[in-house]
C-alpha cells in the first residue's frame, strides 16, 4: 500500500535539498561577490575623499564631503588626456592589426590545403608555451637597432604579424562552418580572398568581436611593452603613466589622487566590459576547449 | 598557373575528355589552392620567423656573450650559465618563483573549480553573478595593482583595518618580508574569473543525464562530484593547470608595481630579475641566459604534467558514453 508514495516523497524531499543547495550557493556566492567589490569600494571612495579624510582613523567609509574636484585636480598634475590619446592610438591600431592578421591566417589554416601546412601551424601553436622573456631581449635590441624605441612602432607592428592564440582560435571557427557554403561562392567563381572578406568574415563576427575584446584588454593593461619601448613621458600609456605616479614624490602619498586616476583608468575597460560580455561565455564555450 | 589546362583535349576522344578534363582542373585549381594557402598564412609564417624563432636563436646567442648594447657584443660561452650557478639572487628568485607558482596556481585553479560549481546552477540572477566574478580579470594590471597597494598599506589599508575589526593586528604586508610573497599570492587569487569561465564552459558540456542517472542510484552530490564531475573535467583541468603554470612562472606587472622584488629580494620572482638585469643593469646576455633558465622550467614542469597526463585526464570517447 505505501510503496507507490514512497517515490513521490523522496522526490520531494530531493527537491528541498536541491533548493536548500540553491539557497547556501547563492549565500556563497553574495558573499564573494562583497568580497570582490570591497576593493572596487575602497577605490571610489579613497577617490572623492578630501586629502584631510583619507588617513582617518576609524576611515571614512563614504566620503564626507564628496571631493568631485579630485578628477579635476588629476587632470591638472598629470597629462591624463595626453595618456589616453597615446592608449588610443596604440590599443586602435593593435586591435586592427590582429584582427586582419588572425583571421586572414586563420581562413588559410581551416581552409587551404598546401604542403607543410600543418607543420607550420604546429610550430605557430609550440610558441604559445614559449616564455616570452626568451624572445624579449633580441627582440628589443632589434627594435633598438632599427631606432623604433621611444615609438610607438615596436607595440604596434608585431600585431600585424599575427598571434598564435587568436589564429588558434578563429581556424578553430571556421572549421566549424560548413565548408558547403563555400563550395557554392566557389562555383559562382569566387576568389580565396572574396570568400575569406564577404563570407567568412560576416559569419565569424562573434569571434571577431571575441578576439577584438581580448586584444582590447591586452593591450590597454599592457605594462611591459609600454615600460621597455617608450622613454618620453609625454608619449606614455595609461598603465605605465599611472605607475610613474605611484612611486612618486609629488602625486604617490596623495591617496585620494592616486585612486581618482586609477579610477579612471579603469573605465574605458569597464566600459568595454559591460558592451562585450555577453561574447564571453559563447565563444569560450565554442573554441576554447577544443584544444 | 592556368596554361596546362588547355593543352590536353587534342589527342583524347570525347569521353576521355570528359574524364580528363575536370581532373586536370582539379589540378590547377589545387595549385591555385596552394598558392593561395601560402599568401593566406604569410602573415602568421613571418610573424613565427621574426617574432618567434629568429630571436629564440639570436636569445641563445646572445645568452652565450657579454652585451650591454653600448660596445659589440663579446663571446664568453658558458660564462653567463656559470655565473648563474652561483648567482644568489638568481637562486633566490628561483625559490621566490616556485614558491609563488606552487601556491597560487592550486589555489586559483581550486577557487575558479568552485565558483564555476556554483554558478553551474539555474537561478535568477545567475548571469549577473558570472559577470561580477569575470570582472576583476579584465580589471588587471597596474590600476589594480596600484590599488592592492593601498589595499595592503599597513597603516591605513583596508586589509588591515578589517583584520583589526576583528582583533587581528595585520602585518606590514609589502614592506614585511615575511608577508610580501603571501601578500601577491594573495593578488594572484583575484584573477581567478578567467579559469572560472573555461571551467564553466567545461561544465556545461557534461550532459545532464549523466547527473540523473547517478541520482536514481542514489549517488550523493559528493558521488556525483567525485565519479561524474572531476574525471569529465579533467581535460578542462588539465588545459586551466597548463596554462596556470605558464602564466604563474612569468607574472611581472604586479611584482613590479607592488614590491619592485624587494623587500630584501623576498618578492624577486624570475622575470623581475630578468628585467632588473636586461634595462637596470644592461646586462642584455646575463638576461638572456636567465630567459633560458626560465624556459628550462617552463619545459620540464610543462613536460611533467603532459607526462602525468594519462594518470588523470581522461577524454570522452562519445558523449553519453563515458560512464
Amino acid at each position: 500500500m505505501s510503496a507507490p508514495i514512497r517515490p513521490t516523497v523522496r522526490r520531494a524531499s530531493r527537491r528541498q535539498t536541491q533548493s536548500l543547495a540553491k539557497i547556501v550557493s547563492i549565500a556563497i556566492l553574495t558573499i564573494g561577490a562583497i568580497i570582490i567589490m570591497v576593493p572596487f569600494f575602497w577605490m571610489i571612495s579613497t577617490a572623492l575623499k578630501q586629502q584631510r579624510n583619507v588617513y582617518l582613523y576609524p576611515p571614512q567609509w563614504i566620503p564626507n564631503p564628496i571631493a568631485w574636484e579630485n578628477f579635476r585636480r588629476v587632470w591638472e598634475v598629470v597629462p591624463f588626456l595626453q595618456f589616453t590619446k597615446n592608449t588610443a592610438f596604440i590599443v586602435i591600431l593593435v586591435m586592427i592589426g590582429t584582427l586582419f592578421s588572425c583571421s586572414f591566417s586563420a581562413y588559410g589554416f581551416a581552409r587551404l590545403r598546401a604542403p607543410g601546412r600543418d607543420i607550420i601551424f604546429l610550430a605557430i601553436l609550440a610558441t604559445m608555451m614559449l616564455p616570452g622573456a626568451v624572445t624579449l631581449v633580441p627582440t628589443y635590441i632589434g627594435f633598438s637597432k632599427l631606432g623604433w624605441t621611444n615609438s610607438f612602432l615596436p607595440l604596434i607592428v608585431p600585431a600585424w604579424f599575427g598571434s598564435p592564440f587568436y589564429i588558434f582560435m578563429l581556424r578553430q571557427f571556421y572549421l566549424s562552418i560548413p565548408a558547403e557554403l563555400e563550395e557554392s561562392g566557389r562555383v559562382d567563381g569566387a576568389s580565396n580572398f572574396r570568400i575569406w572578406w564577404d563570407l567568412m568574415l560576416p559569419l565569424t563576427k562573434p569571434a571577431l568581436a571575441t578576439v577584438a575584446v581580448f586584444t582590447f584588454f591586452a593591450t590597454y593593461n599592457d605594462f611591459f611593452g609600454p615600460l621597455i619601448y617608450l622613454n618620453d613621458r609625454s608619449k606614455q600609456t595609461i598603465a605605465v603613466g599611472l605607475s610613474y605616479f605611484t612611486g612618486s614624490n609629488t602625486v604617490g602619498p596623495q591617496m585620494h589622487l592616486l585612486m581618482a586616476m586609477t579610477l579612471m583608468a579603469t573605465i574605458p575597460s569597464l566600459i568595454v566590459f559591460i558592451f562585450a560580455q555577453r561574447y564571453f561565455v559563447q565563444s569560450i564555450v565554442t573554441t576554447g576547449l577544443k584544444g | 598557373m592556368s596554361a596546362p589546362a588547355s593543352t590536353t583535349s587534342s589527342s583524347a576522344s570525347g569521353l576521355q575528355a570528359g574524364y580528363i578534363q575536370p581532373r586536370r582542373r582539379g589540378m590547377t585549381m589545387r595549385r591555385r589552392e596552394m598558392i593561395d594557402c601560402y599568401i593566406f598564412i604569410l602573415p602568421a609564417v613571418l610573424g613565427l620567423l621574426i617574432f618567434y624563432l629568429g630571436p629564440m636563436i639570436a636569445s641563445l646567442y646572445f645568452s652565450m656573450t657579454d652585451y650591454d648594447m653600448l660596445s659589440p657584443a663579446t663571446w664568453v660561452g658558458l660564462e653567463n650559465y656559470r655565473t648563474l650557478m652561483h648567482d644568489a639572487i638568481f637562486w633566490k628568485s628561483l625559490r621566490v618563483t616556485v614558491t609563488y607558482s606552487v601556491f597560487s596556481v592550486p589555489l586559483v585553479l581550486g577557487l575558479a573549480l568552485f565558483l564555476a560549481l556554483l554558478l553551474n546552477q539555474k537561478f535568477r540572477g545567475v548571469t549577473a553573478y558570472r559577470t561580477i566574478f569575470y570582472l576583476p580579470t579584465v580589471m588587471s594590471g597596474v590600476a589594480v595593482a596600484t590599488l592592492w597597494k593601498w589595499i595592503f598599506n599597513p597603516d591605513f589599508g583596508i586589509l588591515n583595518l578589517l583584520l583589526e575589526k576583528i582583533g587581528i593586528h595585520g602585518p606590514a604586508w609589502l614592506a614585511d618580508e615575511t608577508w610580501a610573497l603571501p601578500a601577491l599570492i594573495l593578488t594572484s587569487l583575484w584573477t581567478a574569473g578567467g579559469s572560472m569561465l573555461i571551467f564553466l564552459a567545461g561544465l556545461q558540456s557534461i550532459p545532464n543525464d549523466l547527473y540523473e542517472a547517478a541520482e536514481l542510484d542514489g549517488a550523493g552530490i559528493w558521488n556525483r562530484f567525485r565519479n561524474i564531475t572531476l574525471p569529465l573535467l579533467s581535460h578542462v583541468t588539465f588545459f586551466n593547470l597548463v596554462l596556470g603554470i605558464i602564466g604563474a612562472l612569468q607574472v611581472f606587472t604586479e611584482a613590479f608595481v607592488l614590491t619592485r622584488g624587494g623587500p630584501n629580494n623576498s618578492t624577486m620572482l624570475l622575470s623581475v630579475y630578468l628585467y632588473q638585469n636586461a634595462f637596470q643593469y644592461l646586462k642584455m646576455g646575463y638576461a638572456s641566459a636567465i630567459a633560458w633558465a626560465m624556459f628550462l622550467i617552463v619545459m620540464v614542469l610543462t613536460l611533467a604534467v603532459f607526462r602525468s597526463a594519462p594518470m588523470w585526464v581522461h577524454y570522452q570517447e562519445t558523449q553519453g558514453n563515458a560512464k
